[in-house]
């Protein structure tokens, strides 16, 4: 049988595309881009110049507002603990949300630790955080209000254009995620007031190991304390020898994203809808997790009531997904993105995320369909808990005996 | 995680998969686990007048490892009286079944519910209600 691959937020293949423009940095042009005195450090330097211009024009940046990072999670916390860094004597005080990435949250927790004060928002049900809120947690000491752009698990995605304009009025510093968005929705840097921004080469169909951050330079000039020490690359915001084959595969990315955009979206999420759509034909009692109107093309979180994620899982073996299912944690406690949204744990437990890519396709989406139809039946026909609901008991109402 | 062959067997032909007349006096039913934790399993037995377990079934809610133990544990019963089938220990559920040490909650749970389902038809019993024979 077919392996689908429906996991799409987690990683993503690398587009042949990328691949090609990638590989001569891999061979025959393998200088260092800091090598400033022969042949071999120019064409390097030329292929990560090229690649900041393109991975720059798809938020409206210019290219000399990207430092390379290592990804995501490196561009997170320089972001959040440079600026803290740098801005600490104007003020201590931080806004975040309770269901960011842990690379947003762990540096919090960690500034916290550090004399810094942590607003943690609670987003809606449906992930999202008002500007409202946003609005009513800034103080006079706030330095930094950090929100991811898209949400991993839920594909939600938050008014960032009316919380960067509040951040501008308040002369706040705006940080925002953007790992899951950037290259997937239109992203324009000035009209929406971000003056931080990450991003990763691999969920664009990018090599791993790269990433983006982009620093403001003008209204305001934003400045970082680097949190790694070196040769002083990047502006000496990000010392290290840069990947040069992955940041021109991440610029070729970027570049084909961009151009790719509204094809790529429109066709995704029909693919997206009609996996919904067969999902409800063929079962009952299953939820949409997230915001129907403002999420990703391609995330599609579903709860099946009465069956446990891990389980649907791997009755659908042939189907890459990720679970808000985390039995194998020894905590046995859920995602706590899904609880942040205030789902209930057993519902947490009966999520699955479908990631949809460039890549799927309707044969994928049939596949999926059939496969999870018949899991789901599977596991239905042994659960006390389906038994229990169809005798009518209110699941609600019993006396669970936890361990 | 990779599964062993013994659980992907029981997830995928589970044994014993059903319900038992719950109001009889000779089935004892064992419900353990709660929704939040992810587990819930429901373990039946019933029992004949020599307190030999006949015929037993379950439901689980849970990972494909808490399915493949309470599976397990219902042909493990079948044929022990109801003292026998108190032995049974969820180390012999983890040694059988291969499960590594983040699964050992699905065995000690799987151990509990037979345990549960013991104590329910003794409990019965204990009214001095005589044991129902199978038809009633």
């Amino acid at each position: 049988m077919k392996t689908v691959y429906l996991d799409n937020n987690a990683t993503t293949p690398v587009d042949p595309r990328v691949l090609d423009v990638m590989l001569p940095y891999l061979k025959e042009c393998y200088g260092n881009a800091a090598s400033r005195n022969h042949r071999f450090g120019w064409d390097a330097e030329a292929a990560v110049e090229k690649a900041r211009q393109q991975v720059a024009a798809a938020i409206g940046a210019t290219s000399k507002e990207i430092i390379w990072t290592s990804g995501s999670t490196e561009g997170n916390n320089t972001a959040i603990i440079g600026a803290a860094r740098m801005y600490a004597e104007k003020g201590k005080h931080i806004v975040t949300c309770t269901i960011e990435h842990k690379a947003v949250i762990d540096p919090c927790k960690y500034l916290e630790t550090q004399g810094f004060e942590v607003t943690w928002l609670d987003p809606d049900r449906t992930g999202r955080v008002s500007a409202e809120q946003v609005a009513n947690a800034m103080r006079d000491d706030t330095i930094l209000v950090t929100l991811m752009f898209a949400n991993n698990e839920l594909g939600t995605i938050h008014p960032i254009e009316e919380i960067g304009r509040l951040c501008k009025d308040k002369g706040v510093l705006f940080h925002t995620d953007a790992t899951q968005a950037y290259g997937k929705v239109p992203i324009d840097v000035e009209a929406m007031g971000i003056d931080l921004l990450s991003a990763s080469a691999h969920k664009i169909y990018g090599p791993k190991g790269v990433g983006a951050l982009y620093v403001r330079r003008k209204k305001p000039r934003v400045r970082l304390q680097p949190i790694l020490y070196g040769g002083g690359h990047e502006r000496g915001m990000r010392s290290g020898t840069l990947n040069v084959p992955g940041i021109a595969g991440f610029g070729a990315a970027a570049e084909i994203a961009l151009q790719d955009m509204e094809s790529d979206t429109k066709r995704i999420a029909a693919l997206r809808d009609r996996l919904w759509a067969g999902l409800s034909e063929h079962l009952t009692e299953i939820t949409l997790n997230g915001n129907p109107d403002h999420r990703l093309c391609n995330t599609l979180n579903v709860s099946f009531a009465y069956v446990e994620g891990e389980s649907l899982m791997m009755g659908m073996k042939d189907i890459a997904v990720s679970s808000g299912s985390a039995c194998t944690s020894a905590s046995l406690e859920p995602s706590y993105v899904l609880r942040g949204v205030g789902m209930g744990d057993d519902i947490a437990h009966s999520s699955i995320r479908f990631s949809l890519g460039r890549f799927s396709t309707e044969e994928d989406i049939d596949i999926t369909v059939k496969s999870v139809t018949e899991a789901v039946n599977h596991l239905r026909n042994m659960s006390p808990l389906y038994e229990m609901a169809q005798e009518g008991i209110d699941l609600s109402q019993v006396q669970w005996q936890a361990h | 995680m990779a599964y062993s062959n013994k659980v992907v067997d029981h997830y995928q032909n589970p044994r014993n998969v059903g319900s038992l007349e719950k109001s009889l006096n000779n089935v004892g039913t064992g419900v353990v686990g709660a929704p939040e934790c992810g587990d819930v399993m429901k373990l039946q037995i019933q029992i004949d007048e020599n307190e030999k377990i006949v015929d037993a079934k379950f439901k689980t809610f849970g990972c494909g490892s808490a399915i493949a133990s309470s599976s397990l544990a219902t042909e493990w019963v079948k044929g022990k009286t109801i003292d026998e089938a108190l032995q049974i220990k969820n180390t012999d559920i983890v040694r059988e079944l291969a499960l590594p040490p983040v699964k050992i909650h699905c065995s000690v749970l799987a151990e509990d519910a037979v345990r549960a389902a013991i104590a329910d038809v003794k409990k019965k019993n204990g009214k001095g209600e005589p044991v129902a024979s199978q038809s009633n």
